[in-house]
């Protein structure tokens, strides 16, 4: 990280509050999913600080910074990122047993969250059985499972046809008026606008 | 606790999911461990095969063989040279060894060949032992059928046999012996008795033996000497001045270096010492390729960390310590290891079990311990590294991965 001294987020401010639904919009490159990556504690800044619940997150170890991520933050990715050869159920269980939530109660919750999702006959598929809706909603299972503070999507839709997209938006709208954060990374505007806020990021600048 | 639980029925999910690739895996782990096994069971078996063969002569028993021979635990590494010379011993040493040694109670003379002994058209060939009419006496085998022969038969080099369980039974079957002719190497010789069953000896049958008057068997081989004494101390304490008696009693006549004389205590620890030695030796060897499975399983555990890379950025992007996946991919090198380590042992215990129907094989604790701890160490080592790699794979770039 120290090969490149040149920065890809400056001067980034801002604040999402509780229940809120944001998206992060701006053209390829511009370092949206970095920013994401920030705020979701996979990454650290190299100066600044982030907060999540009052929290400082941006000096914390690696073992607190996998905690966190297990029960604060669920992330959704472009690409689904399931594990392959495991079912969907297994997929939705997984963050429950990094957890340490016990078995039954594990199988319990992970089937009601897919049947939430409308995926309730296909419990015992793989990930390739699946189609690519149907894998982002597995994958949208597994990171609500948890119950997390905070939801980021990255291109969700970004490897789906518009009509299984404009389903995947309307998932997110629902788990928003459920009362969850949402932050939807995108660079489609059109896309972007189901959202409360839109914050619009250029050459790693809100702008 | 569940974690790890959880953790284990991740990696037999995973090892199963690549059947072809874990079996062939574990294949270099079993046959370390197969081989480690069976060959330290041959070891011990050979070693206490001899040894029960050697204690079996009794204790007050001195070898007088040809050639010289290096004694004792102090000469390590030294193999024996005794018995590769060509003896130089006659039936006259025998006479004056009998009479001069004070602290000697009886010198058995002893002679070995392989015969063909024929009778009522059946053959059948075996090693015919020259031996003195001690024998019976020296090795506490009486005759149950007939008699063994005595000193005036000896003396005359009468044409006589004594014959073993198993001979008797080849050649006269359910016939009584005793009194019949037969033919050993050309020559008609009397069956005087059948010796009693001995038994088998891990696999060498004691009882396939024919046993002749020593000077019979000089006549009838056409032989000048004797193969090697066995000199009988009157006591244990007498054993060694029974052992000065003998080499001050043969230097007269023989140069030092054309005889040894050995106690079977010494004989003992010598071979008891080459054995173990060689066991050990045999097992290193085995050891390499227990070396070399471990190493194939390190080479696949770094491929499967590789080819999961965005699995594991994905398990670290949702919650998965470096903890837990350090965990998970030793668990699944252990799995390997430790896998192939019991069907090692299992197959080892099973061929030890089978070799010991044809050659001595003991299985030994410390083997099958040895073997299932060291599959385990393996499994942590070579399990180490890869497991390590996969731990500290950054989870965006893992995630990023294609
Ligand atoms: N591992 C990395 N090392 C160096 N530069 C990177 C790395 N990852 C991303 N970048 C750079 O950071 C910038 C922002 O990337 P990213 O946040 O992925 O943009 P976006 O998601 O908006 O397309 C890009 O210029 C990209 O080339
Ligand atoms: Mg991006």
């Amino acid at each position: 990280m120290d090969s490149l001294s040149m920065p890809i987020l400056r001067d980034i401010n801002l604040t999402i509050k509780k229940n809120e639904f944001i998206s992060i919009v701006g053209p390829s490159g511009s370092g949206k999913s970095t920013l994401m990556h920030l705020i979701g504690l996979l990454d650290t800044p190299t100066s600044g600080r982030i907060f999540l619940d009052n929290e400082n997150i941006s000096q914390l170890s690696e073992e607190r910074m996998a905690k966190l991520r297990n029960q604060k933050i669920g992330f959704v990715f472009q690409t689904f990122n399931l594990i392959p050869r495991t079912s969907a159920l297994a997929n939705v269980e997984l963050p429950l047993i990094y957890a340490g939530v016990p078995d039954e109660q594990r199988k319990e919750r992970a089937l009601k969250m897919l049947q939430a999702m409308g995926l309730g006959e296909r419990v015992n598929h793989f990930p390739n059985q699946l189609s690519g809706g149907e894998q982002q909603r597995v994958a949208i299972a597994r990171a609500l499972i948890n119950n997390p503070s905070l939801i980021l999507a990255d291109e969700p839709t970004g490897n789906l046809d518009s009509k299984t997209g404009a389903q995947i938006m309307e998932i997110l709208k629902k788990l928003k008026k459920d009362g969850n954060t949402v932050v939807l990374v995108t660079h489609d505007l059109e896309v972007a606008k189901i959202a409360d806020r839109i914050i619009k990021i250029y050459d790693g600048k809100i702008i | 606790m569940e974690k790890l639980f959880e953790t284990l029925k991740l990696a037999a999910k995973t090892l199963k999911a690549n059947k072809l690739r874990s079996s062939l895996t574990m294949l270099g782990v079993i046959i370390g461990v197969t081989s480690v096994i069976l060959l330290v069971s041959i070891g011990s078996g050979l070693k206490s095969y001899i040894t029960g063969q050697l204690e079996d002569l009794g204790s007050n028993l001195l070898m007088v063989m040809p050639g010289e021979m290096e004694m004792g635990s102090e000469s390590s590494g030294s193999m024996p040279g005794a018995g590769m010379a060509a003896p130089k011993f006659t039936m006259n040493h025998q006479k004056e060894l009998q009479a001069k040694g004070v602290n000697i109670k009886r010198v058995m003379a002893y002679t070995e060949n392989n015969a063909t002994l024929a009778y009522a058209g059946k053959k059948h060939i075996t090693q015919v032992a020259g031996v003195t009419y001690e024998y019976p006496d020296i090795r506490n085998q009486k005759a149950v059928l007939g008699t063994f022969f005595n000193v005036s038969q000896q003396e005359s080099a009468k044409k006589v046999v004594v014959l073993g369980a198993t001979v008797a039974e080849k050649l006269f079957g359910s016939e009584n012996p005793v009194g019949k002719k037969i033919t050993l190497s050309e020559s008609k010789f009397t069956v005087l008795g059948v010796l009693e069953k001995k038994g088998a000896l891990g696999g060498n049958d004691m009882d396939n033996q024919a046993f002749i008057p020593v000077p019979t068997a000089l006549d009838t081989f056409e032989m000048d000497y004797v193969l090697a004494f066995w000199v009988q101390a009157k006591s244990k304490e007498q054993v060694e001045p029974a052992k000065e008696e003998v080499k001050k009693i043969l230097l007269r006549t023989l140069k030092d270096d054309e005889f040894s004389v050995i106690d079977t205590k010494g004989l003992l620890s010598m071979v008891s010492q080459i054995l173990g030695t060689l066991t050990v030796a045999l097992a290193g060897i085995a050891g390499i390729s227990l070396l070399v499975g471990g190493i194939g399983i390190m080479n696949i555990m770094l491929v499967s960390v590789m080819e999961r890379t965005k699995e594991i950025g994905l398990r670290k992007a949702i919650g998965a310590t470096p903890k837990i996946i350090m965990t998970q991919f030793l668990i699944e090198s252990i799995v390997l290891s430790v896998g192939g380590g019991l069907i090692g042992i299992i197959l080892g215990f099973s061929g030890s079990v089978l070799i010991n129907q044809f050659f001595p094989a003991i299985v030994t604790v410390w083997s099958i311990l040895l073997a299932f701890l060291v599959s385990v160490i393996i499994g942590v080592v070579f399990g180490v590294m890869p497991a390590a790699r996969a731990a500290r794979l950054n989870p965006i770039q893992a995630l990023r991965y294609e």
